[in-house]
């Protein structure tokens, strides 16, 4: 537009003559702000750049040579020990008790089943109004349950063993996503939950109250999953994304203190490492990458020429020295963390394996499955 | 206007980036040993990676059923 160049000219000059005032301070404003943006994204993009560098700087060697003097993994033999029978539909998420015996499940068909894996015995069973429940949880205390799926929310089930009981008349609605809940998870307490979202947000709740105690913004698309750093190492949780990023957050301030994007799909599952300095992550790219929080980059990639079906669910076993992966191709594979190598193939399930968590004193570890049924292994 | 808009998005993106280029690092080296090294001192209580006999693990096929 001919006055924009006019005033450009102008204020290179310094020369001001007399202009409409609103088309003056319009193209100015507009100069000011192309001028801005174009150097906001200069900057964005050296200091990009910077990071990649210093990232780089620091990576003098690769995990698996650190561990090549390593004895290696012997012969595995791990087999399914009890069968969960009794949804109706796909099992899309699992979690432990504390007490290392019961399970809560979910289901496509809307069923939440709470189990005890020693007997098989289903101890408590609630239907949700909606279907595709993608996440639960047990509380801490053991007293409790957390669900929520295509309803947007998460809500709190406490567990009562009175049979005149119906345990939906006491559910708790807690948190409110403008879109599908995808994980929920208990922090130390039954206290306080937090929560993923499809509407590209994870946040913390009070349970009590149903107030958002925080929200954490930064994903630019559906978040997939979340893990809670092991309690020692402070308030941070990690989460995963259709942005192919994962990111880990401050539980305080609701600020990302740092984030990755080396995988080339979502990133459905991801978890700490259980010193609390590295997590794992699983994605539909068919590999699993596991990410040192200090070096604060990728340090291994788990993967095989012929695993091409992405990965759902990944947990590690109590040393770390295992990472247990779930995939849509039916199989669980096993791997060395810190060789790299795959130890083991577990097979079993009929369909996708879509959930996987090890037990709490790491005797066993459950698989859940679009076969409708949970495997135990040992 | 759109345009502030942009600017205000893009200006808490440097700022983030900003805040993720200034974390301290070590070097891989390091990570790797200090992973290491908690897998070996910690292998010893993994039930998953040294196999428990039936006797300790619940999930393993153990005494026989007998009826009372």
């Amino acid at each position: 537009m001919p006055w924009e160049t006019e005033s450009k000219a102008l204020l290179k000059s310094r020369k001001i003559t007399s202009f409409p005032h609103s088309a003056c301070k319009m193209a100015t404003e507009g100069l000011h702000e192309n001028e801005t943006l174009a150097s906001l994204k200069n900057e964005a993009e050296s200091l990009k750049g910077k990071l990649e560098e210093e990232r780089a700087k620091l990576h003098d060697v690769e995990l698996h040579q650190v561990a090549e003097r390593v004895e290696a993994l012997g012969q595995f033999v791990m087999k399914t020990r009890r069968t969960l029978k009794g949804h109706g539909n796909k099992v899309l998420c699992m979690d432990w008790c504390k007490d290392k015996r019961r399970i809560v499940s979910s289901s496509q068909d809307g069923k939440v089943i709470v189990w005890d894996s020693f007997t098989t015995n289903k101890e408590h069973a609630v239907t949700m109004p909606c279907t595709w429940v993608m996440a639960c949880a047990y509380a801490p205390s053991g007293c409790a349950i957390a669900c929520g799926g295509l309803d947007n929310k998460c809500s709190v089930y406490p567990l009562t063993f009175d049979k005149n009981e119906n345990m939906a008349a006491k559910k708790k609605s807690v948190a409110m996503h403008t879109n599908y809940l995808s994980a929920c998870s208990f922090t130390n307490s039954d206290m306080q939950i937090l929560t993923a979202s499809g509407d590209g947000t994870c946040a913390l709740w009070d349970v009590e109250s149903g107030q958002l105690l925080q929200s954490f913004h930064g994903h630019g698309a559906d978040v997939l999953c979340l893990d809670l750093a092991p309690s020692e190492t402070g308030n941070t949780f990690v989460s995963g994304g259709c942005d192919k990023k994962a990111m880990v957050w401050d539980m305080r301030s609701g600020q990302c203190i740092q984030s990755f994007e080396t995988h080339d799909s979502d990133i459905n599952s991801v978890r700490y490492y259980p010193s609390g300095d590295a997590f794992a992550s699983g994605s539909d790219d068919a590999t699993c990458r596991l990410y040192d929080l200090r070096a604060d980059r990728e340090v291994a990639i788990y993967s095989k020429e012929s695993i091409i079906f992405g990965a759902s669910s990944v947990d590690f076993s109590l040393s770390g020295r295992l990472l247990f992966a779930g995939y849509n191709d039916y199989t669980i594979n096993v791997w060395d963390v810190l060789k790299g190598s795959r130890v083991s193939i577990l097979f079993g399930h009929e369909n996708r394996v879509s959930t996987l968590r090890v037990s709490p004193d790491g005797t066993a570890f459950c698989s859940g499955s679009w076969d409708h049924t949970l495997r135990i292994w040992a | 206007m759109s345009g502030s808009s942009n600017v205000a998005a893009m200006k808490k993106v440097v700022q983030q980036l900003r805040l993720e280029a200034s974390v301290t690092r070590v070097k891989v080296s390091q990570a790797a040993v200090d992973l290491k090294q908690f897998c070996l001192q910690n292998a010893q209580h993994d039930p998953l990676l040294t196999g428990v006999s039936s006797s300790t693990n619940p999930f393993r096929p153990q005494k026989v059923c007998s009826f009372l």
